[in-house]
């Protein structure tokens, strides 16, 4: 529900993320990194981000979501776990002792700048 | 041409509740965010609260809402300082995030407080998302819920240091699953203890009302 807040973060970020030197700079696409376990429904941002970037270096810019899954450590038997379907223990010893360690991303990891 | 850039999309926001926290620290305030869907029965629970609570510990409420100050007037019966917040005016947002959590607190004297309980906007799903500096979360939980709520909204669950079972006084009228309720919670988040309240007989105050006066203790002590 917070998508078109998130989509405008985002583009403030790509935004200041343009080298300086460039005249009149074409955001191609932005890249973002988003954990499973975010209130993030990547549909909604999609649309969001074709609203926010209208007249910006970012209009038409492609958004890439790599999603990124919920990996968890067991701190009982250090064993690495992916967590699905909401079942946040080991799975190997069954413990719920568990340190998330992705899946709470939401990360512009980069942009591309259109070169002509 | 790739430009690597590499930063949080929150940041914004969790390097104020960060702030907010600092400032918590210095005055030894507890806080204590309190999460649900609409209608799980946050603000009865918390005018109980602040009944039982009289005048041990000093304690204000933010209220969020996105409108009206029904919730805020209920609350403000008990006594307590109460600042509502319409977040229409944040543009309906859907959350309190922690910019709106510092405004708030300027019409809050902090020094004369020990706990600051944050009733957020009802919704179990981006509430849990946005940081605002809090020492603990909670969420409500009703029994005219879905037992599987806290498999469907896994963060909300996940980000809770403890959970209340609400409104248990109506289990007699409903086929509802209570113990699995709970084991659908402790799927999500084992370790967090929840607590099967009813406002309406006052089953299970006690064990919630210990919980928090400890936390409040802990934090004056540290």
């Amino acid at each position: 529900m917070h998508e078109m807040g998130i989509a405008m973060q985002i583009v403030d970020i790509a935004k200041s993320a343009i080298p300086k030197n460039i005249s009149s700079p074409r955001v191609e696409s932005v890249n973002l990194k988003v954990g499973k376990l975010t209130a993030i429904v990547p549909e909604s941002l999609r649309f969001c981000f074709t609203v926010v970037t209208k007249d910006t270096p970012l209009e038409g810019a492609k958004l890439n979501i790599e999603e990124l899954p919920v990996v968890a450590l067991c701190e009982e038997c250090a064993h690495k776990s992916t967590i699905e379907n909401a079942d946040f223990s080991c799975r190997k010893c069954k413990s719920g002792k568990l340190k998330i360690l992705s899946g709470r991303e939401l990360t512009v990891s980069s942009i591309e700048l259109a070169e002509d | 041409m790739e430009v690597k850039v590499v930063r949080r999309v929150l940041d914004a926001n969790e390097t104020m509740a960060q702030e907010n926290r600092q400032s918590f620290a210095e005055k030894g305030v507890f806080v204590f965010n309190l999460m649900s869907s609409p209608g799980s029965g946050k603000t009865t629970m918390l005018v109980e609260t602040l009944k039982r609570l009289g005048k041990e510990i000093p304690t204000a409420v933010i209220v969020g809402d996105i409108c009206t100050t029904n919730d805020a007037d209920r609350l403000a019966q008990t006594g307590v300082e109460v600042v509502q917040i319409n977040t229409d005016q944040f543009g309906g947002d859907c959350h309190l995030g922690a910019h709106v959590i510092r405004r708030a607190c300027q019409d809050i004297n902090l020094d004369a407080v020990d706990l600051l309980i944050v009733e957020n906007v009802g919704n179990l799903v981006c509430p849990a998302e946005f940081d605002m500096g809090e020492d603990r979360k909670g969420v409500v939980l009703s029994v005219t819920e879905g037992e599987d709520k806290p498999l469907k909204y896994p963060l909300m669950f996940r980000v809770c240091d403890m959970a209340v079972l609400s409104k248990i006084d109506l289990l007699p009228h409903l086929d509802y699953d209570k113990d699995l309720a709970v084991k659908n919670i402790n799927t999500v988040n084992p370790n967090i203890p929840v607590f099967c309240l009813s406002t309406r007989t006052g089953e299970g105050f006690d064990a919630w009302m210990e919980w928090l006066k400890n936390q409040v203790a802990a934090k004056k002590k540290s």
